[in-house]
């Protein structure tokens, strides 16, 4: 390997060959400001367009100052970060991207988690020398994601998401000079694009151009309304991060704080998505084994392999990109939809009341849940099943609004009987959580054995693409996974030009799955922070000690009082959707 | 067939015309009826004959004598000498200032030719539809030899050894450019014709390609050659219609006569050229930002490295250059590259094509040695000044430019005196500006087209670029401040230093070079509200000199918009809060009754 | 047209159309026509080149004088659009500046077949590759 020797501010450093400034002063720990940077090392996504110019340095004997993000290092360079000419036009830069911003801080969602605000507190800020005319556009609502353009530096991070991880290619730079901006084609409306919300844009957005379509308003006067019954249900990942919002260490497993926080923001009942994770396998883990005996039987109109289907912002994807394939993906609805079905079926009638009279709010790591919620087969009468969808942020803005101490909160116990929950639901939260699930419950009803061992590490990991064969007794069952959209994408051009064959893939839209998701505390490119959520739901299974969704007592008796059996009639129409063609 | 035995040219340019060339005219018409030589001699009036220093100019036919600084009153002379004697005038012959030897005729006459066309040889004299008329003009040749009997790398080296430098603006060597492709290894190369040219005023690669556009297939094959690259990609603004109709029709020429395509002249090698169009974006000549917009993605430019010669169009090795580069090379293989490096300066081999504009008599497209003076370009070519006003200064380089003052006319053109100077090479645009433009104004006009043209991805020439305009127009609607200028100074050096590519790394030029040298003007416009041209219009006020004034009613009846006032053959008035300062009532008053200030 | 497969090949298609287009090259040569050139690049046509060259092509056909006119791109004189070059037979080539139609007429009936010159000249100011 070459290696290079340099100086960053008088200090030697010997770095690889093609290690870049800002990664050769971080080696020595100087660091570098930026802006428009972000590097998730192990997911192989990095965003250094060079545009925002905050990280220029001066480089001894160079006509101009180097971006040190995207300058590489060269033997014998003699870099300052700090001289007075890089200082002065990084603070001239930054004024001037503070020059075409609005000053409402104050009031701004991305306030106090904003990377401009924290870069003008850093370089010490006090006063915008070059003011004049500043950007204006049309705002934009869409079911999920509000974007306010006023508020873009054009870091470009969002159209690198939506173009190279996810490959939705959305968003992109449009129009000139100053009036430059990130936007749909034609400057449509983002629900009149092929967007799937899958949120990567908002997560990774540094300031607050681009945020969630706020709902605890509606939350909070529904929990004001005496005449309703108020139930919230918690995805998996969001107890691997909520805690991050009250100053707790990434991977904090804060399960029993939340439910005593949403206790005491006055839900009626809280329950746990987990619980409906464990009925998706039932319902996917049936539907994979009757696929799996027609195909054995060698039927050849069956479908393999079974693609997942929790993911909207994946459904809404191949909706939009591989509506030949629609037959593919199972048509069990996502954990969020069956736990509303059954609440607003089954518990409203145990409860004895109208589905009307029960709202169902779901606290969810992800933007596109918003608009899943809101999708019309998830409907009765228009009373949709699920009525709010708020993202692990949200909940925490109205835990701090409504005076809750969450790291003094003991912990309390979900309620019964949607409150209980297995293992394998909770691992539904990261990449290979889902298929590992299935493939617990599916292997034990198939098989008829007791699983040998209970974890499947080949499942597991952050790699983009993952394959694995799993031995069904004598019968090898491949195993696809994929995270990230472009992934995805990968997998299914793949599997359409006949390069591969799985009998079952799971794919989510976020990197690492609902732990990354788009609702999740902003990461601000830390790719750590995923890592350690990722081990926290992992803990969280290990410590279960029910860790087969086919075991949970609630699911069985759910199945005997209401449902029947998997893929039943009522459970059919319960639990199971269809997907439509939305090339138009 | 003539039924003259004699003519009389006398050079009507108009700098000539400024130093009495009609009296002179008149004065011979005058003497030859007097004389009666009407019927034998014809005097005509011809456009510049490019030596206005020396001018006005006389030229006798057929004998091709060349008389310089020549007066009305020195007619008589000349006829009575000259065709009746047939004795040439001594006096009026010009005299090498080295030598002191007397120059007798025209083809003796080098200082009279400053102009050496070498990129523009075939323009202007070949049908550009016709490729055999091209090639009865050497064309094709220097491919045939590069083909045949040279190596790739041999052509590498002879272009190495010409000196020639990228015509379109940078000045990188284009030899060591070609090397640098033809060494990266890749099993796909390109090369690429830049035809983005977008400089205000700047048109060189635009009549090159509607005048001769089989020299650019020509060089590009050759590159292709030389870099292992076998196909071409021409990047051309959607703007220029006729240069892609002209190159479509030489592409399909080329490709019938074997030129173009497999097995080109029996050697093997293979090349193709497709056109590429661009949306005529200015920041599309960066060539990164060029490869992208190829690539169908938004033009805008990415960081170097890596250059384009090791990953450019689609990932690939491909080389870039502009057309006027192109043009040169068939030259240098046929003439030689030791015949081109004697060209020129010691750093800048060769001519360079340079589209003359503004207050110049001689508008127009010109080829001259790279070491040629600003002075000798717009006086001696040029034809000096329009309107006998007085030179202020030169903007080259177009917006990335900066503006070259009187004390800069002496300065040989080439690269590296250009930079020096505060202004650069450039494409080829040289505006020249007169005592009647406003250094502020033009300043602000180039910030206009840098905010127009800026792609929007780097911050300092988005924004920045952006707040200098709103500076500068601040600036000329009288509500500067002095510490305005202070800003400018210090924000242009920021954009500078900070931008991603070329365009924000010069465009604040105009103003530093402004600033710096018209400094004055500046503070005229913050500190007194004083446009010192009369060219801002929020800084200037019309009104009517009360003793002047006769009251013929013409400017009344001509202000478009009713502002101004009075009665016949009495003294008018012009109110203030109407007028639009259009300036009709000055250029109608015959009296001189109207006061710019 | 048939190919053109070596540089053998290159040079006699050169010599050949040299010899067709004789004249310019050898003032000699015993062609009798006049050559005519229009500048018609995008300034000349912008400027009135193609009515120009219309009425030229009209009235040499008109007036029976035996002339070649062909199109050909910038002379670089912006200035003086439309530009023309004559050449008549046996003479040096003679370019003219600001040919409209009434120019072109006059440049007709006093250049072409009288011989006299017209105002308007523009004098070659530049070298060629070949005279350097």
């Amino acid at each position: 390997m070459d290696m290079i020797n340099l100086t960053i501010d008088n200090k030697p450093v010997v770095v690889v060959k093609g290690t870049t400034i800002l990664e050769a002063a971080k080696s020595i720990g100087i660091t570098v400001p930026t802006l428009c940077h972000m590097k998730l090392d192990d997911l192989g996504i990095e965003n250094k367009p060079g545009g925002c110019r905050i990280c220029v340095v001066e480089v001894k004997g160079r006509r101009n100052l180097a971006p040190a993000c995207c300058t590489e290092a060269t033997d014998g360079m003699e870099v300052s970060t700090h001289s007075i000419r890089a200082i002065n036009a990084r603070r001239t830069v930054l004024e001037l991207i503070l020059s075409d911003h609005p000053s409402d801080c104050l009031v701004c969602a991305k306030s106090g988690n904003c990377e401009l605000q924290d870069l003008a507190h850093r370089l010490g800020i006090r006063e915008i020398h070059y003011k004049g005319e500043q950007s204006s556009y049309r705002a934009d609502t869409s079911p999920a994601i509000i974007r306010e353009l006023n508020k873009c530096i054009l870091c470009r991070r969002c159209e690198m998401m939506c173009n190279e991880v996810q490959t939705v290619g959305v968003l992109s730079a449009i129009n000139r000079g100053f009036s430059s901006v990130v936007s749909p084609a034609f400057e449509m409306n983002l629900d009149h694009s092929v967007c799937t919300y899958c949120g990567q844009c908002v997560a990774v957005c540094p300031t607050g151009a681009l945020t969630e379509v706020d709902h605890t308003g509606a939350v909070v006067r529904a929990l004001a309304d005496p005449t309703k019954t108020v139930i919230v249900q918690t995805a998996p990942a969001v107890r691997a991060a909520l805690g991050e919002e009250f100053d707790m260490e990434p991977g904090t497993l804060v399960t029993g704080k939340l439910v005593a926080a949403l206790r005491r923001l006055g839900f009626d009942y809280v329950f746990d998505t987990d619980f409906s994770a464990d009925l998706t396998i039932m319902e996917e883990g049936t539907e994979l084994l009757n696929r799996l005996k027609r195909h054995l039987e060698g039927d050849p109109d069956v479908k393999l392999p079974i693609l997942t289907s929790c993911c909207p912002a994946w459904v809404k994807f191949f909706e939009h990109q591989f509506p030949d394939m629609k037959d593919i993906p199972s048509t069990a609805r996502s954990p969020q939809q069956m736990f509303g079905s059954i609440a607003k079926s089954y518990f409203a009638g145990i409860l004895g009341i109208k589905r009307e009279d029960l709202v169902v709010v779901s606290i969810m790591p992800c933007v596109a849940k918003k608009y899943e919620c809101g999708r019309d087969e998830f409907a009765v009468n228009n009373n949709p099943d699920v009525d709010f969808a708020l993202t692990t942020r949200e909940l925490a803005a109205l835990i701090k609004v409504s005076n809750i101490k969450f790291r003094l909160l003991d912990n309390e116990e979900y309620d019964a009987p949607l409150g209980e929950s297995t293992g394998a639901g909770v691992i539904f939260g990261t990449t290979g959580g889902v298929i590992e699930a299935a493939v617990r419950s599916a292997y034990e009803l198939y098989t008829g054995k007791e699983l040998p061992k209970i974890e499947f590490e080949e499942l597991r990991g952050m790699e983009g693409l993952r394959k694995a064969t799993i031995d069904f007794n004598g019968l090898p069952i491949n195993i696809g996974i994929a995270h990230g959209l472009r992934n995805a994408r990968k997998l299914l051009e793949d599997m359409r030009a006949g390069n591969s064959w799985y009998h079952a893939i799971e794919i989510m839209s976020c990197p690492g799955g609902c732990i990354g998701g788009g609702g999740q505390p902003y990461h601000h490119g830390n790719v750590e922070i995923l890592k350690k959520r990722q081990m926290a739901l992992y803990r969280e299974d290990s410590n279960k000690a029910i860790r087969k969704s086919h075991e949970n007592p609630y699911i069985k008796k759910l199945y005997e009082e209401y449902l029947g059996h998997p893929m039943s009639e009522k459970a059919h129409h319960l639990l199971h959707t269809v997907y439509f063609d939305r090339t138009r | 067939m003539s039924e003259y035995n004699f003519q009389i040219l006398v050079c009507g340019g108009t700098g000539c015309k400024a130093s009495e060339s009609e009296e002179i005219r008149s004065s011979f018409v005058n003497l030859l009826n007097e004389y009666g030589l009407e019927e034998e001699v014809q005097v005509v009036l011809t456009d510049c004959f490019g030596f206005c220093e020396k001018g006005p100019i006389v030229k006798m036919m057929p004998d091709k004598t060349v008389y310089v600084r020549v007066k009305p009153s020195d007619a008589d002379e000349i006829i009575k000498e000259h065709i009746v004697k047939g004795n040439q005038v001594e006096r009026l012959l010009y005299r090498d200032p080295v030598t002191g030897t007397v120059v007798r005729d025209r083809q003796h006459m080098e200082f009279y030719k400053k102009q050496i066309r070498i990129a523009l040889r075939n323009c202007g004299f070949i049908n550009p539809e016709e490729i055999d008329e091209y090639i009865a003009h050497d064309g094709y040749m220097a491919l045939g030899t590069c083909l045949t009997e040279m190596k790739p790398m041999e052509v590498i080296e002879q272009i190495k050894k010409s000196g020639l430098r990228g015509r379109g603006g940078g000045g990188f060597p284009t030899g060591l450019k070609w090397e640098i492709t033809a060494k990266v290894p890749g099993d796909q190369k390109y090369v690429v014709c830049n035809v983005d040219e977008g400089d205000p005023g700047a048109f060189m690669d635009r009549s090159i390609l509607e005048g001769d556009p089989h020299t650019v297939i020509e060089a590009m094959i050759i590159n292709g050659y030389c870099t292992g690259a076998s196909k071409g990609l021409v990047y051309i603004r959607a703007e220029y219609p006729l240069a892609i109709s002209r190159l479509k029709i030489a592409l399909a020429q080329a490709r019938a006569y074997g030129l173009l395509g497999d097995d080109i002249l029996g050697s093997g090698f293979n090349f193709d050229i497709e056109i590429r169009y661009g949306a005529g974006a200015f920041v599309c000549g960066e060539e990164t930002a060029l490869i992208h917009s190829m690539e169908g993605c938004r033009g805008e430019p990415t960081f170097k490295p890596p250059f384009p010669s090791v990953s450019g169009y689609l990932g690939k090795p491909t080389n870039v250059n502009n057309v006027e580069t192109y043009a040169n090379i068939p030259v240098i293989i046929n003439k030689g590259a030791d015949w081109f490096a004697s060209i020129g300066t010691e750093k800048s081999k060769g001519t360079k094509v340079f589209a003359l504009a503004g207050k110049i008599n001689n508008v127009g497209l010109i080829e001259v040695p790279l070491g040629t003076t600003l002075r000798e370009v717009i006086y001696d070519i040029g034809g000096g000044i329009r309107g006998g006003k007085k030179f202020k200064a030169v903007q080259t380089g177009g917006p990335s430019g900066g503006m070259l003052t009187a004390e800069f006319l002496d300065t040989p053109i080439d690269y590296d005196n250009l930079l020096a100077a505060g202004s650069m090479m450039g494409s080829g645009g040289m505006i020249v500006m007169d005592e009647d433009d406003c250094m502020v104004a033009i300043a602000k006009f180039y910030l206009g087209f840098t905010v127009e043209e800026s792609c929007g991805k780097c911050a300092p020439c988005r924004i920045g670029n952006k707040r200098l305009h709103e500076i500068l127009e601040r600036i000329t609607d009288g509500k500067g401040e002095i510490q305005d200028l202070d800003r400018l100074f210090m924000l242009s050096n920021v954009i500078k230093d900070a931008s991603l590519c070329g365009l924000g790394q010069t465009s604040p030029n105009p103003v530093l070079s402004s600033l710096k040298y018209f400094r004055q003007e500046y503070e005229a416009h913050v500190k007194a509200s004083h446009c010192p041209a009369g060219q801002c219009k929020a800084l200037v006020r019309y009104e009517v000199i009360e003793d002047k004034c006769t009251g013929c009613t013409l400017c009344f009846r001509n202000c478009p918009v009713g502002a101004i006032t009075g009665e016949k053959r009495e003294v008018h008035f012009i109110d203030q809060s109407l007028c639009i300062k259009c300036g009709v009532c000055f250029e109608k008053c015959k009296f001189g009754a109207i006061l710019v200030s | 047209m048939s190919k053109i497969t070596s540089v053998a090949d290159l040079k006699k298609k050169k010599e050949q159309v040299q010899l067709n287009l004789g004249l310019r090259e050898n003032s000699d040569a015993a062609d009798t026509h006049v050559q005519i050139r229009v500048g018609m690049a995008t300034c000349g046509i912008a400027s009135g080149a193609r009515e120009t060259m219309n009425f030229l092509v009209e009235e040499t056909r008109h007036q029976a004088i035996d002339a070649v006119i062909t199109q050909t791109g910038c002379m670089g004189f912006c200035y003086a659009e439309p530009t023309v070059e004559i050449t008549l037979p046996g003479k040096e080539p003679v370019v003219f500046g600001h040919v409209d139609k009434t120019k072109a007429r006059e440049i007709i009936d006093r250049f072409i077949i009288k011989g006299e010159l017209a105002d308007g000249i523009i004098p070659v100011n530049f070298k060629t590759i070949d005279e350097y």
